[in-house]
């Protein structure tokens, strides 16, 4: 069996897969994006201790969650691609890396306003705060890191270095808010324990975060296909596809 | 359902700022995201197309 084939064949494979699946992640995104929202507005009760204020939280935590989730994933196919030297690894997490900065900037926009009203200060240098503050800095840092190194090879794996080291992060961002004394308030869903609102508003939260997912695949998958084109234009199948065949 | 009328709603009991603020970001954020992709494509598209074109001739 020659490993070749495999190592030439899946850019390709997967460039046509991406392309096949991207409408239905598009479009999924967009449904459950409608039914959140629904249920974030006219479904979910008025909060008793916050009022209306509390609805942040429609965004707020889902963008959260993707801001961590995302990193994580990045972490993932870094380690695989220093550890196996798979190209398409690396695509992948660059391909991710600016929908991970969306959702981390998201997370720390929604959490100041939500902040305000309710603590009485769009910002406070509390742990939980400030390393999503460092999560963002690292998406912008890790982007630019890439483009700053014109061999790609090389900038994949400086990228991947530098995810490596920041997903130390994500686990102190996670913890936070029990290790440390903060304003910010524990996890809303806890493996342990039942969660701490109504039905409904759990339900919208966990239907804006999969439509967080499928938005983020969607948007990574069309990132990746512009990647794979971009470094495999050498070869007979992106020839083809640059020449319309 | 409870809002009793559209300019209830849009209130959100006194939080408008707050809750809009958030939503309208996520909105503008998001879409420009879409919009910066589709322009990234294309230029990308465009660009390896010419390459390919000075290197065949």
């Amino acid at each position: 069996m020659n490993l070749a084939i495999f190592k030439y064949a899946a850019p390709m494979t997967f460039y046509r897969l991406a392309g096949r699946m991207i409408p239905w992640f598009a479009w999924g995104a967009g449904i459950l994006t409608a039914i959140g929202l629904y249920i974030a507005f006219f479904v979910a009760p008025t909060d008793f201790q916050q009022g209306e204020a509390y609805r942040v939280i429609f965004i707020h935590v889902p963008a959260a969650w993707m801001s961590m989730f995302i990193y994580l994933v990045m972490a993932f196919w870094s380690a695989v691609g220093l550890a196996w030297n798979t190209r398409l690894s690396f695509m992948m997490a660059r391909a991710l890396a600016p929908t991970g900065m969306v959702f981390a900037f998201l997370s720390l926009w929604t959490g100041a306003l939500w902040g305000k009203p309710m603590w009485g200060a769009w910002w406070v240098w509390d742990a939980r705060l400030t390393s999503s503050l460092i999560l963002l800095f690292l998406y912008v840092g890790i982007m630019s890191l890439w483009s700053a190194i014109d061999d790609p090879r090389r900038g994949d794996r400086a990228g991947a270095l530098l995810t490596l080291v920041g997903a130390i992060n994500v686990p102190i961002i996670y913890f936070s808010v029990q290790w440390w004394n903060t304003l910010h308030q524990g996890a809303t869903i806890s493996m342990t324990k039942a969660p701490s609102m109504a039905a409904t508003m759990l339900i919208g939260m966990l239907v804006m975060a999969f439509a967080a997912w499928f938005y983020a695949i969607a948007t990574s998958l069309v990132r990746v296909r512009g990647i794979i084109l971009e470094r495999e234009r050498h070869t007979e199948w992106a020839a083809e596809i640059l020449e319309g065949k | 359902m409870q809002w009793a009328s559209w300019s209830e709603f849009w209130a959100m009991g006194g939080y408008g700022l707050y809750v809009w603020g958030s939503y309208g970001a996520a909105l503008i954020v998001i879409l420009i995201e879409i919009i910066s992709l589709r322009r990234g494509q294309r230029q990308t598209l465009q660009r390896l197309k010419r390459m390919k074109t000075w290197e065949s001739e």
